[in-house]
Parts: structure tokens; C-alpha cells; sequence
């Protein structure tokens, strides 16, 4: 009985949090978000020789063949760093995807190129969460017609694996004739999202497996969100108790203040449980498949809650600072909202989660 | 992350269950939880102290079942007592709070006279720690215990005594050292409840029954021999044991229970033509609180593993009643908010859900958050203890801050 990280994953956790503590202090996640494309090549590069790219890739593919909750700690570290590098899509949604529902041969072009980093995948699910807009996907004689909305790791993608309207996943190239790929700005500069407009682009479908894989990845994407979410609420109460720490006013450190210091244990003990829960949801996605689907849903919809009152609780505790750009706390604080909004707010995902439990009929 | 115990704790589950199995018949109902154990309750501890599923690692020359501790063996007994739906060992404030404390730090007399009658059920206890001008400031207690012909002469007053209309004996912090500073002069004394000048005033609370009671001592003589550790030592006698009371309120087991206490009502309760967790801000509500408990949980295993591996529980521990409290009234809210105008029903109205046990919840369980450590101190300990923040400023800087600002112009007092 051990419920917690195994000493080879706190060396996961201690390297990418040494690595990006070298490679994107703030100042560089500044310089590159304040440009058209906000992606850091070095923190790419860094990254890359991590290995972080190939961790979900099956061994036979030349990758690492690790768990989920691998690849959380990796999330958790990342958005800890607000690293404005793509993880999601492209290094933790595609390896699974191609190894669920791939065909061999997509396996062997795809799964390789995402282990050396020559090929980026970014993936868009949206439409089979909710509906917004009249987005929508339909495949039919091996062309997609529709919208996708929001697909994860869009700027630099080299193609998309896309969900239609009846939860079958199909690969399409970036450059596919037919294809039209527009940026959409979000809050977070440090991920980039886009919109895809389909009319008639051909793509190669994945396995027709009754929505199985597409139920896959929005459970493994909600524990990474779930992750970067505890991460960077970890960041920002860190933030808040170092700043009322040294921040001195009426001749007293803030910190001494009652009224400040409920508000950090106030953080401080809604956020702690999360990491618990977050390991859970991620062990149960590869040992508990009974659970995974539903313990996702949990984990996703309850640090999306934690983190908004850290997010905003953290600014207050920084008083006016907080609310400027000049500490910048607010990377972290978008970073959140993101976390919160994307693959279900918390009320679409909790529904899910009672339709799973046979509360509702699922919509 | 490996959540199995092990073959030889599987063998162990084993039997723990084939012995509630062959054995439930004898135990006595869930509801019996009187103060004063019935003999069906007596006989069912007495038996389970036998095979070693409560008393467990209490030698057996205190009438314990004498085993090494292992954290994973009294993790399996409460899991497989709590599946079965089957009353464990008792437990009250004797058990769970003196005896801890005696093992710890009494005299071998003290321990072969008190602790077996204690666990089996014999003798009850209860608490002598707050007063009415001693809440979250414990240590500014007031009872005092001078000494007079060999004797302590107690005078003063408890609050918030569970259980003393019914109790044999109390454990109870005095001052016996008035000179003494604050938590220097403090003594950790037993004695019966029977002694001439004890009277005990039920205290009636919102819920409309008296769970506590008030205790007053007029001149009440107490042996010298009747302390725990040293006199002027109390303090410490206390702290060894403050923390056991903290683990009692914040059970992950006691969480799952109520929710699916909760998830039940509203699978049964009807609203219109549905039910009650048809209702989509309902189950919403439902859902969130189920999340909760779920992060409880496994913060609890994480708790448990950590103390597996020797080391302190940290901020996973710190939170724990905090949360725990205030994670049960929600449930209870909840639940209340689901009966909808059926909510307000109680004192055995007709129409009443389950006894009026969600309405008692909901109040009982507001006394939960403010006693055992207010929801305040406990946001100081996990900003002072868990995050390091600084210190509120010593008393004697803020009454000459307070003074100062007495004698300035209204208008120009600052506000934190």
C-alpha cells in the first residue's frame, strides 16, 4: 500500500521542475507571449530532451510507455512554470488516441515522429462535450464537413485528429485542401487554440469503435487539465503566502493579519485534498477503468472550483500588485480559467459525471 | 502508486470478515449509543476485544488484546466493520482521549486500576477541559484545585461536557499553580463524578437537546495520588492526546457514509412528478459535494500512507477538520435543501424524513465546526504551522498598540 508518487516519479517531478525552472523563468514566458506566436522553441527543445513527447507512446514506437499520472506530474509542473509550450494535444491526447483506436500503419507513421518531435498533433473534441455555435463534424465518403471548434495545440500542429458528430476520431493534415484553420485568442497566451472549418477535407478515420477512444480522451484530457490546474493553484498560493510574508503595512507584515492569513489557509485547505484526487483520477485511468471516466469527471470539475477561489483569493492577497502586470501573476490566474473552461466547466462535466451514474439519461 | 495491502493483509481480511459474519448476530444494533454501553454492548466489546478488533494494541495486562500496532491491520478492521454495517469497539471520550493519554504518560498503578474497566465498558469518562471563559484560549482556565490537608480542593466550572450526567469518573485540567504563567500551572486530575459538590446542569443546545452538559465543583476533594503526570504539567498531559479528538471529527469513512445517506434521500424523496435528484441544481449540488468527499478520501489514504512510511502528515493532516466539518454540513444543507418545505419538519411532526436526523445534523454539525478547535484556530494552524506565515503579535504589543490608538483621534485609526 502506497497512495502517492513512487520515487521514480518524484525524479520525474523534480527534473521538469529543475528544467523549467532553468529554461522559462517568467521573463521568458513574457518576452514570448507578448509576440504573435507565443510558443517557447527553447522550452520545446528542453522538453524534448526530457523525453516528455514520447512518455505515452508505447515502447514498440520508440516511446516511453509510461502511466498517466506520469504525464499529470509533467502537467502539473508545466503550469507551475506557465510554460507556453503544447503538452495536451499534442504529447498526451495523440499517443493515446493512435494507440486506442490507430491503425497499424498510423501508428508506424505517426507515433515515431511524435517521439523525435518531427510531428505535432493537435486534437479537437469539443462538439462531443457541447455544442456551442452550431460547431459540428460529420465523415462521410471520407471527407469532413463542419466546424471544429477549440482543437488543443493548433499553432505549429502538422495535422489534427478531429471527433464527428457521432464520436469517431479521424486524422486530417493541417495543410489538407478543404481545410481552413482560423487562431482563436483566448485568455491564456501560454496554449494555443484554433477554430477548423471543414468543407469536404479529406482525413483518415480511426478505428469505428462507438465513441470508445473519443471517451478515452476526454477523461485522460480532464485529469491533465485537472493537473495544470493543481499546478498552477500551487504557484499562486505559494505567490500569495510569500507576498504577505514580506509586504508590510500599518507596521506589521500582512501575513500576521488574521484576516490575510484565513484567506491563505483557506486555499491552502481546499487545494491540498486536490492532489489526492488528481493522482487518483490519473492511477485509475490506466489500474481502474471502472472508475476512470467518473473519478475524471470528479477531479476535473472540483479543481476547476478550488482553483477560480485560489485564483482569485491569491490576486486579493497581493492587493493592488495583483491586479498589475508587473509580477504577472496573472499567467497563472488565466492559466486557471483555461483549466476550468475547456473539455466541460464544471456544472457540463458534473452532469456527465451523474448521467455516468445513472442519475440522468446521458443527453 | 500501489493501493493493494498485500497477500498477508488479504489473509487478514479474510478473517476479520469471516468473523463479523459468524459473529453479527451477537452485536448490538447500530442506534445503540448510549453513553452508558448496554450489556449487549458491554458483551459485543468484550468479545471483539477477545479476537482483537478493538483494544488491539493495548497490552493485555490492561486488558487490551495485546497486539504490535500496524496501521494497516486497524485500517482493515475499520473498513470491513464500516462494509458489513456492523458496530465496531466503543467509542468515547474514555477510550478514544484517557486512555491514549494514560498508556502514554500514567503511573503503572493508574493503568492497571483504570484502563480495563475503561475499555470494556465498566467505567465511563468524561472530559473536564473547557470553561466558559476557557474556549479557544484553553490554557486560560480558571478552575482551580488548591491544597488543602493532602488534598486537591477543586472549585470552578466546566462546559461542554458530554456525557457527565452519565459518567463515572472525569478527567480534568485545574490550576493548581495560580502564580504559575499561563500554561505552567495547570494539572491534569481524575476523579469520580460521585464526589460531594459536583453538580451537573444539562446544557440544552439550538438542536433542542442537551448533548452537553455544564459541570460546576464547589470544594471538591480529590486524593493527591488522583493525577496524570506531574502538578503543573497538565498542559502538556492534554496536548498528548488533543490530537486523537481532531482524528475522531474527521473520518473519510463517516464523509462516504453520509453521502450516500444523502444520494439515497434524494433517489427516494419525490418533487413533482420526479424526484428530487431529477432536479438539475439539485444533483449539480450533489455531484460537487460527492467530488468533495471523493478528494477526502483519498487525501485520507495519502495520510495513511505517509504514516506507513514514518513520516508527519503535513498540510494532507492539518486540513483534515476543517474540511471534514464543513464538508458534513453541506452534505446535511444538501440534504435539507432537497426535502424542500419537508425540511423544516422536526420534534417527530408528521411528515417527518428519518426522524428529523437531517435537521439535527445540520445544527449538531455547526458544533462540530466551532468546538474540537474553531474553524479560526484551525485556519491559524494551517497558516502558522502548515504555510509558516508570522505570528499574531504578542498580546503585550497589541494592548500598547491598542492603547496608543485610544488616545488618537477617531478619524485617523487605521484598519487591517
Amino acid at each position: 500500500m502506497d497512495f502517492g508518487l513512487s520515487q521514480d516519479q518524484q525524479m520525474l517531478r523534480d527534473a521538469v521542475a529543475r528544467c523549467l525552472a532553468d529554461t522559462c523563468p517568467l521573463d521568458h514566458v513574457r518576452e514570448c507571449t507578448e509576440r504573435d506566436n507565443p510558443l517557447s522553441d527553447k522550452v520545446l527543445r528542453a522538453v524534448q530532451d526530457l523525453g516528455i513527447p514520447g512518455m505515452l507512446v508505447p515502447e514498440e514506437h520508440g516511446g516511453l510507455g509510461m502511466t498517466l499520472l506520469d504525464a499529470a506530474i509533467v502537467a502539473e509542473q508545466l503550469a507551475y512554470a506557465v510554460a507556453p509550450v503544447p503538452f495536451l494535444a499534442s504529447h498526451v491526447l495523440t499517443p493515446i488516441a493512435l494507440s486506442e483506436a490507430g491503425s497499424k500503419e498510423q501508428k508506424a507513421h505517426w507515433l515515431p515522429k511524435i517521439v523525435s518531435g518531427e510531428a505535432r498533433i493537435g486534437v479537437a473534441i469539443s462538439e462531443t462535450i457541447e455544442v456551442r455555435d452550431g460547431a459540428g463534424v460529420s465523415f462521410a465518403a471520407g471527407k469532413l464537413n463542419g466546424t471544429a471548434l477549440f482543437a488543443l495545440d493548433f499553432e505549429g500542429a502538422d495535422a489534427f485528429i478531429v471527433a464527428d458528430s457521432g464520436g469517431r476520431l479521424h486524422l486530417v493534415g493541417a495543410k489538407a485542401s478543404g481545410l481552413k484553420a482560423i487562431a482563436l485568442t483566448t485568455i491564456d497566451r501560454t496554449r494555443s487554440v484554433g477554430e477548423l472549418r471543414f468543407d469536404g477535407a479529406e482525413a483518415e478515420p480511426l478505428a469505428d469503435d462507438g465513441g470508445a477512444a473519443v471517451g478515452r480522451l476526454r477523461a485522460a484530457g480532464r485529469v491533465i487539465l485537472a493537473a495544470d490546474s493543481l499546478g498552477a493553484g500551487q504557484a499562486m498560493i505559494e505567490k500569495a503566502v510569500d507576498y504577505a510574508g514580506q509586504r508590510e503595512q500599518f507596521g506589521r507584515l500582512i501575513g500576521s493579519f488574521q484576516a490575510v492569513k484565513h484567506m491563505c489557509a483557506e486555499m491552502a485547505a481546499r487545494h491540498e485534498p486536490c492532489h489526492s484526487l488528481v493522482w487518483y483520477a490519473a492511477h485509475a485511468f490506466d489500474a481502474v477503468p471502472t472508475e476512470a471516466s467518473l473519478v475524471a469527471c470528479h477531479a476535473k470539475s472540483h479543481t476547476g472550483e478550488v482553483h477560480r477561489f485560489v485564483a482569485r483569493t491569491s490576486t486579493e492577497v497581493h492587493g493592488g500588485m495583483g491586479f498589475t502586470d508587473l509580477i504577472g501573476l496573472h499567467y497563472w490566474f488565466k492559466r486557471i480559467g483555461f483549466d476550468r473552461q475547456v473539455l466541460g466547466g464544471p456544472e457540463t462535466v458534473r452532469a456527465e459525471a451523474a448521467a455516468l451514474q445513472g442519475w440522468i439519461k446521458a443527453a | 502508486m500501489d493501493l493493494e495491502y498485500g497477500p498477508e493483509y488479504d489473509v487478514f481480511r479474510k478473517q476479520v470478515r469471516a468473523f463479523i459474519e459468524a459473529h453479527s448476530h451477537l452485536a448490538p444494533p447500530s442506534s445503540d449509543r448510549a453513553a452508558r454501553p448496554s450489556s449487549k454492548a458491554v458483551e459485543w466489546q468484550k468479545l471483539l476485544i477477545e479476537h482483537g478488533y478493538t483494544a488491539r494494541t493495548i497490552p493485555q495486562a490492561y486488558g487490551g488484546y495485546g497486539a504490535e500496532p500496524d496501521i494497516l491491520q486497524s485500517r482493515i478492521i475499520a473498513e470491513e466493520f464500516a462494509r458489513a454495517r456492523v458496530p465496531g469497539g466503543l467509542s468515547n471520550q474514555g477510550i478514544s482521549m484517557f486512555v491514549p493519554t494514560l498508556l502514554e504518560l500514567g503511573t503503572e498503578e493508574q493503568k492497571r486500576r483504570w484502563i480495563e474497566p475503561t475499555l470494556k465498558g465498566d467505567v465511563v469518562w468524561c472530559q473536564g477541559y473547557s470553561e466558559p471563559g476557557a474556549g479557544s484560549d484553553l490554557a486560560n482556565l480558571k478552575t482551580s484545585a488548591h491544597i488543602e490537608n493532602d488534598e486537591f480542593v477543586v472549585n470552578g466550572q466546566k462546559i461542554w461536557t458530554s456525557t457527565a450526567k452519565q459518567a463515572d469518573m472525569i478527567f480534568c485540567l485545574v490550576r493548581t499553580e495560580p502564580d504559575a504563567p499561563k500554561h505552567g500551572g495547570i494539572s491534569y486530575l481524575i476523579f469520580s463524578m460521585d464526589t460531594p459538590g459536583i453538580e451537573v446542569r444539562p446544557l440544552k443546545t439550538m438542536t433542542g437537546h442537551a448533548e452537553f452538559n455544564e459541570v460546576f465543583f464547589t470544594d471538591v476533594r480529590v486524593p493527591m495520588h488522583q493525577i496524570v503526570g506531574q502538578r503543573g504539567q497538565g498542559w502538556f498531559v492534554a496536548n498528548a492526546t488533543l490530537g486523537h479528538e481532531r482524528g475522531m471529527l474527521g473520518d473519510p469513512d463517516a464523509l462516504e457514509n453520509r453521502l450516500e445517506a444523502l444520494i439515497a434521500l434524494m433517489q427516494e424523496e419525490r418533487l413533482g412528478q420526479g424526484r428530487a435528484i431529477d432536479n438539475p441544481v439539485l444533483r449539480d449540488r450533489l455531484v460537487a459535494l460527492q467530488a468533495e468527499v471523493a478528494a477526502m478520501k483519498y487525501n485520507g489514504m495519502r495520510i495513511l500512507s505517509n504514516s506507513l512510511r514514518g513520516e508527519p502528515g503535513g498540510m494532507a493532516k492539518l486540513i483534515v477538520k476543517l474540511q471534514s466539518c464543513e464538508l458534513a454540513h453541506q452534505i446535511s444543507a444538501l440534504a435539507i435543501d432537497a426535502m424542500g418545505e419537508l425540511g423544516i419538519l422536526y420534534h417527530h411532526s408528521p411528515r417527518e424524513r428519518e426522524g428529523g436526523a437531517w435537521q439535527w445534523n445540520y445544527m449538531f454539525q455547526l458544533g462540530l465546526i466551532i468546538g474540537g478547535g474553531t474553524a479560526q484556530i484551525q485556519k491559524n494552524i494551517i497558516a502558522e504551522r502548515g504555510l509558516e506565515m508570522p505570528r499574531e503579535p504578542k498580546l503585550a504589543k497589541i494592548s500598547d498598540a491598542a492603547k496608543a490608538t485610544a488616545d488618537m483621534p477617531r478619524h485617523k485609526q487605521g484598519s487591517a
